[in-house]
């Protein structure tokens, strides 16, 4: 049974102008909001600025690693490089990056509620990540530390001279504002549904917001746990995890990968979710099997949480666990197969503009896809003897992470930027952008693959001089990457000074963020809708599309063009 | 590195590391030609139904459970085959060797690798071994997580400290490979590196011979457990009851609380450092712990004196 | 605070009111993984030196664990019998109960400060403070290294939970709840009943260890 905000009054009494954005301009305005689209512009400023953190650390290793005796960096500051990339991105960067901003923008909106759950809760998870993020800086300003974003024991405890206790601490308050925008997330999606909007008349990218979710609220408490025994045994000596005071380090391997294996699924699920909308909006058709898609979402959620042993085979763990390990691993992989095929499907009988969206959408699922069939290869358990800890694993999980969710999360920026700013980014610029992120990437994460297979293990600031070819290209690609990446920071300010200003509709979609003004007023919608439709109601022979509260249109006529001429 | 056929392949040299090889160019063409499947299909589809293409489209259809159930069973079908493959090759790549012909000791430390051979001798950073024989190695760490890895051979295992880990190559080529730790272990991690040198069996007893070993790594076992009295209870001779060491490694041992145990390198290391948790049943819990009064060496040198008293066996 | 003002997002209190206890539910959950991972470890450990922690169980002090279990139970007692005062308006029984909840948490902290004097006392307190007894080992100290960390979040968690019933005890007695508002109420129950039943757990860990047979 849905929960219906039916029947609330036409315009909201507080406010006065069209625009979220209009109605106050003042610091405090912002920083006290309740309104969870500034809720979701504060952290987009909060991440993207971590992402430029992080994204210095990759280029300065990328750099150092250009000449196998490298002396950019001393071996203790590059070992500490590459920890503070590893912290930053993933809980600084990868994990609120789609959920925290486009989620948090656009939940509310595409189930046609006027705000998230708890409002108050949002803006405190906001104060959380903040908090989280000014300790990092701290952290990293005072030298960092050399674990790893992994924190192996007995290393982390006893061994290890940097600034562990600082980082977990970060680690750990980050994990309170993740739990909270999930509990957020979770709560909404059951209770504020507008009415006639039915489980499986909801958009995909909010399935995969739920799922998201479910698996940040069920994981992250874990990680906590973890860290905080770990700053314990490394404050005062108690043999936890240290085997020199009778615990064990695998029992430390077993706690952190409970988490952080599912924490890849945080990071992959919500984009996902963008790359649906955006397949469907600019295929002009349905997503394939829609109902397969959800339940794929829900099991790669599930089936995640008993997969994180395949991160051990080379530890020492007993055979018959390590089999269980590997056959889930496998089996997780299926859904994600199904959701690549289902994606690909969508492509048939359809009706395809190539609009920036749509080149990030389809790079996703390009780079998704070698990334998933190299995870089968470290799943394999006699193939991951080799490859565990090698650069086949960096590249392995840069495909996914960098090839696929920061893909992802361009190609909803740029979907929803007209919606989030009311204006339009210049559509040749982001196509430019998309097809250099894809060259640079490959490039840079390709020839990882090869020097994996050679043997290069991870972590390591120096080579062997004959792997130098491969590490001199992926340095290359590095270079372009980092343009590519820094091409939307230009033209996306760019437009919010000077892009043509957007309509409601500009890319003729049926979700019901598309049925209010771009941006929109402070409370969404001028009155609740109701929705009568279920989503992508897209007509290939001719683009026109109803819309899910029941209003039939026809095709923008600049889509492919990136005008959007739409009207509606 | 040396090539393959293939301009970058690595260098092939033990029977494990063609085992992997074979499963891993078996995944390798699945995965592209899943890939030409996926990015071939794309490309039709952008080219043949793309906005401007004259192509009919018809009404979009909900049927797709056919598909959907085909290429779901089909993706869980190969991933089955490819899981029950590796699984077979892991079992058998992982379990210990009953019959290795030569045991080595590897200590690893923070941040080099220090080697033992059975008649003492020693050496750091490199691995002297004999080609074609089934070589099985004990792995110790005196500080942290360090895996011992030998791409050569496509093998590595983590080097855990508070346990010993074991694993076994039989290299079929002689030459000289990298030796690398893959385990993040300290600010040296990046050259904890070694060599394995790979000689004939003549070769290598010569360099055996050459190395000036005076003492076996079981007699240095041996004055170990006198120094620190095991052999004062573990003797016939005793008055205390205590398990006799003689034909101890690879048996079966019943322990106090029911539980069986094969005594592996790990029954034993645990046995001298908490034998509080492994009592063996008709004997008196009266076993002290010698935690933190053995280095990894010492543990090192007093197993392999436990298991030179029980030739052949195995667990 | 607790006004029951309804929010924008809202259709009507009901719909507000589900929602938030859908809320704590979920946010326990949360917790329940929070704790789980702590006592997880907990038993990997116990059942590894089976023997080193009965050792250190036993010198935990039993009679006072059990004080405070009696005590939290009445509080979750008082605490849902405070509900169904609201439920019927029964302002007076509401404050009553509320306080007494309060008064009941309050005790608890004071039995268990009393329990952490008792510890300190004998020596219990890892590398601070650790006497290692004839026939102990490290594992023992591992064992009260589980009891700080695990009392200690609880002891958190029930602070928290004692400010939000005390707060709920204020504005019951300006007469904010009534049979039409008393979300914050179930919210809060919800909350304290889930303290208690962690103490349940943690009890069971730590005071019958070494004691039995």
């Amino acid at each position: 049974m849905s929960a219906t905000t039916a029947g609330l009054p036409a315009r909201h009494p507080e406010s006065q102008s069209e625009s979220y954005l209009g109605d106050e301009h003042s610091l405090g305005s912002w920083l006290f909001t309740r309104d969870h689209k500034r809720i979701a512009i504060l952290f987009f400023a909060s991440i993207t600025f971590f992402f430029f953190i992080g994204g210095a650390a990759a280029a300065l290793i990328r750099l150092h690693l250009v000449n196998p005796y490298g002396t950019l960096l001393q071996p203790e500051v590059y070992n500490r490089m590459f920890t503070m990339h590893g912290i930053v991105m993933v809980w600084f960067f990868l994990i609120p990056s789609i959920p925290a901003t486009l989620g948090n923008f656009l939940i509310p909106l595409m189930i046609g509620a006027r705000d998230l759950a708890f409002p108050r809760l949002n803006l405190f998870s906001w104060y959380l990540f903040t908090l989280s993020g000014f300790i990092a800086l701290y952290f990293i300003f005072i030298g960092g530390d050399d674990t790893g974003w992994t924190f192996y024991e007995p290393y982390s405890s006893n061994f290890a001279n940097g600034h562990v206790i600082a980082a977990a601490v970060a680690v750990f308050i980050n994990g309170f504002s993740t739990i909270a925008t999930a509990l957020n997330f979770v709560v909404t999606t059951h209770k504020l549904r507008a009415p006639g909007m039915t489980w499986f008349r909801l958009p995909l990218f909010v399935w995969a917001i739920y799922a998201t979710s479910i698996v940040m609220l069920l994981a992250t408490p874990v990680l906590a746990m973890t860290l905080a025994l770990v700053g314990i045994e490394r404050l005062w000596g108690v043999g936890i995890f240290n085997p020199a005071l009778g615990g064990d380090p695998i029992l430390f391997q077993h706690m952190f990968w409970f988490y952080s294996h599912p924490a890849v699924y945080i990071m992959v699920l919500p984009a996902m979710g963008v790359v649906s909308e955006l397949v469907a909006c600019f295929a002009r058709r349905p997503v394939f099997g829609y109902r397969g898609m959800c339940y794929a979402l829900i099991s790669i959620a599930v089936i995640g949480f008993f997969v994180w042993g395949h991160h051990m085979f080379t530890a020492g763990i007993s055979l018959t666990s390590a089999v269980v390990f590997s056959l889930m691993s496998f089996i997780v992989a299926v859904p994600s197969a199904i959701k690549v095929f289902n994606w690909t499907a969508t492509l048939h009988n359809a009706r395809i503009s190539f609009d920036a969206p749509m080149l990030y959408a389809l790079g996703f699922v390009g780079l998704f896809t070698i990334g998933g069939l190299t995870g089968l290869v470290l799943a394999t358990l006699s193939a991951d003897i080799h490859l565990q800890d090698t650069y086949f694993v960096v590249a392995h999980f840069h495909f996914i992470m960098v090839g696929g969710t920061v893909s992802a999360y361009f190609g909803g920026l740029h979907y929803w930027w007209s919606k989030i700013t009311g204006r339009h980014y210049p559509e040749m610029w982001g196509r430019y952008a998309a097809i250099l992120m894809f060259v640079g990437f490959n490039l840079t994460f390709f020839p990882q693959f090869i020097l994996g297979y050679l043997g290069m293990p991870r972590r390591y600031y120096t080579y062997a001089p004959d792997l130098q070819t491969w590490n001199v290209l992926s340095s290359a690609g590095a270079s372009i990457l980092a343009a590519a990446y820094l091409l939307p920071l230009g033209y996306l300010t760019w437009s919010l000074f000077f892009g043509k200003r957007a309509r409601a509709n500009p890319w003729g979609a049926t979700g019901l963020e598309w049925r209010t003004s771009s941006p929109p007023p402070a409370h969404n919608f001028p009155h609740t809708p109701t929705v009568t439709e279920r989503p992508y109601r897209y007509d290939p022979r001719d683009g026109s599309f109803t819309t899910q509260d029941g209003a039939h249109f026809a095709e923008p006529a600049g889509l492919g063009l990136g005008l959007g001429a739409a009207d509606v | 590195m040396m090539h393959h056929w293939l301009p970058f392949w690595p260098r092939n040299a033990a029977l494990s590391a063609s085992v992997i090889d074979t499963i891993n160019i078996g995944e390798f063409a699945l995965v592209l030609l899943i890939l030409c499947f996926v990015y071939g299909m794309m490309l039709v589809f952008c080219v043949k139904y793309r906005r401007g293409s004259a192509v009919p489209r018809h009404e979009t259809g909900q049927k797709s459970w056919v598909w959907e159930i085909g290429w779901t069973s089909g993706t869980l079908a190969a991933f089955l085959v490819l899981f029950v493959l590796g699984a077979k090759a892991y079992l058998f790549l992982y379990k210990p060797p009953s019959r290795p012909d030569l045991e080595l000791y590897v200590v690893g430390k923070q941040w080099m690798w220090k080697v033992q051979h059975p008649g003492g001798q020693r050496e750091i950073d490199a691995v002297h071994i004999p080609v074609g024989r089934l070589v099985k190695i004990i792995l110790a760490s005196q500080d942290v997580i360090h895996s011992f890895y030998i791409p050569a051979f496509r093998l590595k295992h983590d080097v855990v400290p508070g346990q010993f880990e074991t694993f076994w190559f039989e290299a079929d080529r002689t030459g000289t490979y990298s030796l690398e730790c893959s385990e993040f272990c300290g600010v040296q991690h990046a050259h904890m590196i070694g060599s394995v040198i790979v000689m004939s069996v003549a070769d290598y007893a010569r360099w055996l011979a050459n190395q000036g070993a005076t003492e076996s790594l079981a007699q240095q076992g041996f004055a170990l457990a006198r120094r620190y009295g095991c052999t004062g209870c573990h003797s016939a001779s005793s008055t205390v009851h205590a398990p006799s060491f003689d034909g101890l490694y690879g048996s079966v041992v019943h322990l106090a609380d029911g539980r069986t145990m094969a005594a592996d390198e790990r029954y034993i290391r645990d046995c001298i450092l908490i034998p509080s948790t492994q009592r063996v049943a008709g004997y008196p819990p009266v076993m002290p712990s010698f935690e933190g009064q053995l280095s990894e060496d010492d543990l090192v040198r007093m197993l392999a004196y436990i298991k030179s008293l029980s030739e052949g066996r195995s667990p | 605070m607790f006004s029951g003002r309804l929010e924008a997002q809202y259709s009507d209190s009901r719909q507000q009111s589900e929602t938030a206890q859908l809320g704590m539910w979920v946010f326990i959950a949360t917790e329940v993984l929070f704790f789980g991972a702590l006592v997880f470890s907990y038993f990997i450990y116990r059942f590894t030196y089976p023997e080193q922690f009965a050792l250190a169980g036993h010198d935990s002090f039993i009679l006072l664990g059990s004080v405070n279990q009696a005590i939290l139970i009445t509080s979750s007692l008082t605490m849902v019998l405070a509900t169904r005062a609201a439920k019927a308006d029964q302002q007076r029984a509401l404050v009553l109960l509320l306080s007494a909840t309060v008064a009941l948490g309050l005790a608890f902290l004071g039995v268990k400060g009393y329990e952490y004097a008792k510890d300190v006392a004998a020596h219990s307190v890892p590398v601070i403070d650790y006497v290692f007894k004839p026939g102990y080992r490290r594992p023992t100290e591992i064992f009260w290294c589980f009891y700080f960390v695990a009392t200690g979040l609880h002891a958190l968690h029930l602070t928290i939970g004692i400010v939000l019933v005390a707060l709920l005890a204020v504005r019951a007695a300006q007469g904010a709840f009534s049979p039409s508002y008393d979300a914050p109420l179930e919210v809060v129950g919800l909350y304290w009943s889930f303290v208690d039943t962690v103490w349940f757990f943690l009890f069971a860990c730590i005071y019958p260890l070494g004691r039995a047979g």
